[in-house]
This record gives C-alpha cells, sequence and structure tokens, in this order.
C-alpha cells in the first residue's frame, strides 16, 4: 500500500509540521537570548556555582513560576521560559500529528499518537503546577 | 573566573560540539555532558539537564528540513516514540536513584560505544519486497522514499525487536541527556532493515520527542540551570547550523576519525573519573 505522506494531497501537512518546528526552536532561541543579555548584564561579573549540586530554586521549576520571573524581565526567568517554549516544541508537533491523522481518517495512529502526548503531558505534569 | 567568562568559554565549547556533530553525523549531545563534568567540573545531573535541552534544540532544527524532504517515515517514528518515551520517563526517574559516578560510568560505556559504531561503514541492504504481514502491516509502516531512479519501496521488519531496543536508547537518552541517535538508527536500519537515509531522518525525527519526555521531569526536579543551558543550547544551535551549511564541502571520512577518536577518550575518562570517584 502506498504511503499517503508522498501523496501532494497530504504535502502541506508535512509542510506546516516543519514550519511548526522551526518556529518553537527560533521563538525560544530568541526569548533564551533576551533572558542571557539581562542575566549576564546583571550577574556577568559574579563567580559561576556549579561544582556543587543544589537544585534549582522553586520558582524556577513551574509554569507559573517561571512565567512569573519571566514577567519581572528577570534574566534566569526569561531563559528558563525560552527552555520551556522549546521543551514544548516537539509536545506541540505530537499535538498537531493527532489532527493530522485525525484528517486522513486513520483511527489507528490517532491512538498511537495519543498515546505518545498522554506520556508527554505525564512527564510535565509536575510542571504545570 | 566570572559567570561572564565561564559563559563565553562553555558557549565556545558547545559551538565546537554543535558544528563537529552536524558535520560528521554523530550529533553533539554526546560531547557535551563529558565537556561540562570533565572540563569545567559541573555537576553531572546539571549537564545532563543541559545537554537534553540542546538535543531538542537541534532535533527539532533538522527535523524541520528533514520532513519536508520526504524521507522520514512519520508513521514509523511515532510508533516507535511510545517505546522511546517510556523509556526516556523511566531513565529520568532512574537518574534520580543511582548515584553520579554510576551515571559517569555508563556515559564512558555509551561514548566508546558510539565511537566504535560511527567508523563502522553504513551498508545499505533494505527489504525492498516481502508480502505485508504482522503487525508492522496492520500498522502501514511500509512505505517509499525518494531515490535517484524515483520513490522506491521498502518494508519493516522485525517490529518488536526493534520496539525493544528504542526502550533501552529512551533510557539512555533520559539517563545520560544524550539523542541516543546511533542505537536508534542501529534499531531501524540494521534491525527492522529500513533504509538508512529514513533511518537517520526518522531517527532525528524522533529525537526532540524522545528528549523532551525526560526535560520535563528534569526541569520539575530542579536540575536544568538556566544560566548553564543558555550557553549550551545557544551553542550547540549555532554550531549545527553551521555545520549542516558545510557539510557539502567537508571532507567528512577523516574528520569522523578523528571525531571519534576524540569520543574514546572522553570514554575512557568518564569511566576512569567515575571509578576514582571524582564524578
Amino acid at each position: 500500500m502506498p504511503d499517503r505522506k508522498l501523496e501532494p494531497a497530504a504535502r502541506p501537512i508535512e509542510e506546516i509540521l516543519g514550519n511548526l518546528l522551526r518556529a518553537g526552536v527560533l521563538i525560544s532561541a530568541a526569548v533564551v537570548l533576551v533572558g542571557a543579555i539581562i542575566y549576564l548584564f546583571r550577574h556577568g561579573s559574579e563567580p559561576p556555582l556549579y561544582h556543587v549540586f543544589r537544585g534549582e530554586p522553586t520558582d524556577l521549576r513551574s509554569v507559573p513560576g517561571i512565567v512569573r520571573a519571566a514577567l519581572a524581565l528577570r534574566g534566569r526567568g526569561l531563559i528558563q521560559l525560552g527552555l520551556l517554549l522549546l521543551i514544548l516544541t516537539p509536545v506541540a508537533r505530537v499535538a498537531f500529528s493527532v489532527f493530522a491523522f485525525a484528517r486522513q481518517r486513520d483511527r489507528t495512529y490517532i491512538v498511537v499518537t495519543l498515546i505518545v502526548l498522554g506520556l508527554l503531558l505525564y512527564s510535565l505534569a509536575g510542571v504545570w503546577g | 573566573m566570572s559567570v561572564l567568562e565561564f559563559t563565553a568559554l562553555i558557549c565556545l565549547g558547545a559551538l565546537l560540539a554543535g558544528f563537529l556533530g552536524a558535520l560528521t553525523g554523530l550529533g553533539g549531545g554526546v560531547v557535551i555532558v563529558p565537556l561540562l563534568a570533565l572540563a569545567f567540573g559541573v555537576d553531572i545531573r546539571y549537564a545532563v539537564g543541559a545537554s537534553l535541552i540542546s538535543v531538542i534544540a537541534t532535533s527539532s532544527g533538522a527535523a524541520a528540513a528533514y520532513v519536508k524532504e520526504g524521507y522520514s517515515n512519520i508513521r514509523i517514528g511515532m510508533f516507535l516514540e511510545i517505546a522511546t518515551s517510556l523509556g526516556a520517563l523511566t531513565g529520568a526517574f532512574l537518574a534520580a536513584l543511582v548515584s553520579t559516578s554510576i551515571i559517569g560510568a555508563v556515559f564512558g560505556v555509551v561514548l566508546l560505544f558510539s565511537a566504535y559504531m560511527s567508523t563502522r561503514e553504513g551498508h545499505d541492504d533494505p527489504c525492498k519486497d516481502a508480502p505485508p504481514r504482522g503487525l508492522a502491516a496492520c500498522l502501514k509502516m511500509d512505505s517509499t522514499y525518494p531515490t535517484a531512479e524515483g520513490p522506491q519501496r521498502y518494508c519493516v521488519l522485525r517490529l518488536p525487536l526493534g520496539f525493544g531496543l528504542m526502550g533501552i536508547a529512551g533510557i539512555l537518552s533520559g539517563l545520560l541527556g544524550i539523542g541516543s541517535g546511533a542505537l536508534k538508527v542501529i534499531a531501524m536500519d540494521q534491525v527492522m532493515r529500513i533504509p538508512f537515509k529514513v533511518s537517520t531522518t526518522t531517527s532525528n525525527f524522533m529525537i526532540g520527542v524522545t528528549a523532551a519526555a525526560s526535560a520535563g521531569v528534569y526541569l520539575n526536579r530542579g536540575y536544568i540551570d538556566p544560566g548553564l543551558a543558555m550557553p549550551v543550547v545557544l551553542g550547540v544551535l549555532l554550531g549545527s547550523l553551521l555545520g549542516s551549511r558545510f557539510l557539502m564541502a567537508a571532507q567528512t571520512r577523516l574528520l569522523r576519525l578523528v571525531f571519534a577518536a576524540v569520543i574514546v577518550v572522553l570514554g575512557i575518562e568518564m569511566i576512569y573519573n567515575s571509578l576514582t570517584g571524582r564524578l
């Protein structure tokens, strides 16, 4: 059976998928870069402390805390927001694929994709809040 | 050393890793953790967290290009992502349970394995024609890919074994913060007999989802430090962009050997430092 993904009618889906991934990476990198400038401007001359593991403060571990820190224009908060957007890029790709398979009426792969999406959302469960 | 100097040095190292990783096709993620842990003395948990993030960035960036070319098989990728995400979650939970020296030692072994695999000639022996049967047929995985002589059919063999290997690739990804691209490609081109080009691009497509599944756990646990991940992500991203631009012009054979030699040295260092309790 020929694969639908090579038929011209299905091509736009891959076009959108590619653009989605590219946009996710570009937006995240831009947010990280803005955060980096603020962070280095304010803390550039301090000594780095990564030899000892302390773990991040709780406000940089979850979405509400990260958003609050980013809105306050804290450099580390903005960087963390960019990193969070980067983590969410593949999640958005999988979520979009559910719709793509739904349009092809491909029940098997709607289920397969929903399982993957469920696993990703489970891994992020602690981060929401 | 100040934060500014530290950031600049790490960014430079990550840039080089991303550049060589893209040029040799080995991925830059595999040298990021040893670089941070051995050269900068960063705690391995922070290093793994930063590396995971950079793996998502490069995989998503590259996949955007490959998907459009029509090589990656989205069905195969999506089905195997069940195995890699489950593995990645398991790996991320394991990372909190085992000591950093065990993580370091496993990392060293994986480095030696990747170096060995990278010197292997990629022989391409896809299964072109087999009657559709079994699970792979139910899952409509057989497909075609573009070649010089027009679209070429291929079929998928030994899906359960490939699925199991993908689970292991996921565990290693979540535990070590790497993309596990080498193992994913072996599972597809050697075990499932998918054409090499389809295997590598589909593997790249899967790496982002695999890494995202453990990155969420790392973020929530406080293992992802913005000050450290920032230069790593930006450096690797820029480096791999440059690397893919130079890909056509470069003599990659010698470069692969040099990069493989670097990986061997890093692997031995990681194992030595873990056994002597320095990681």
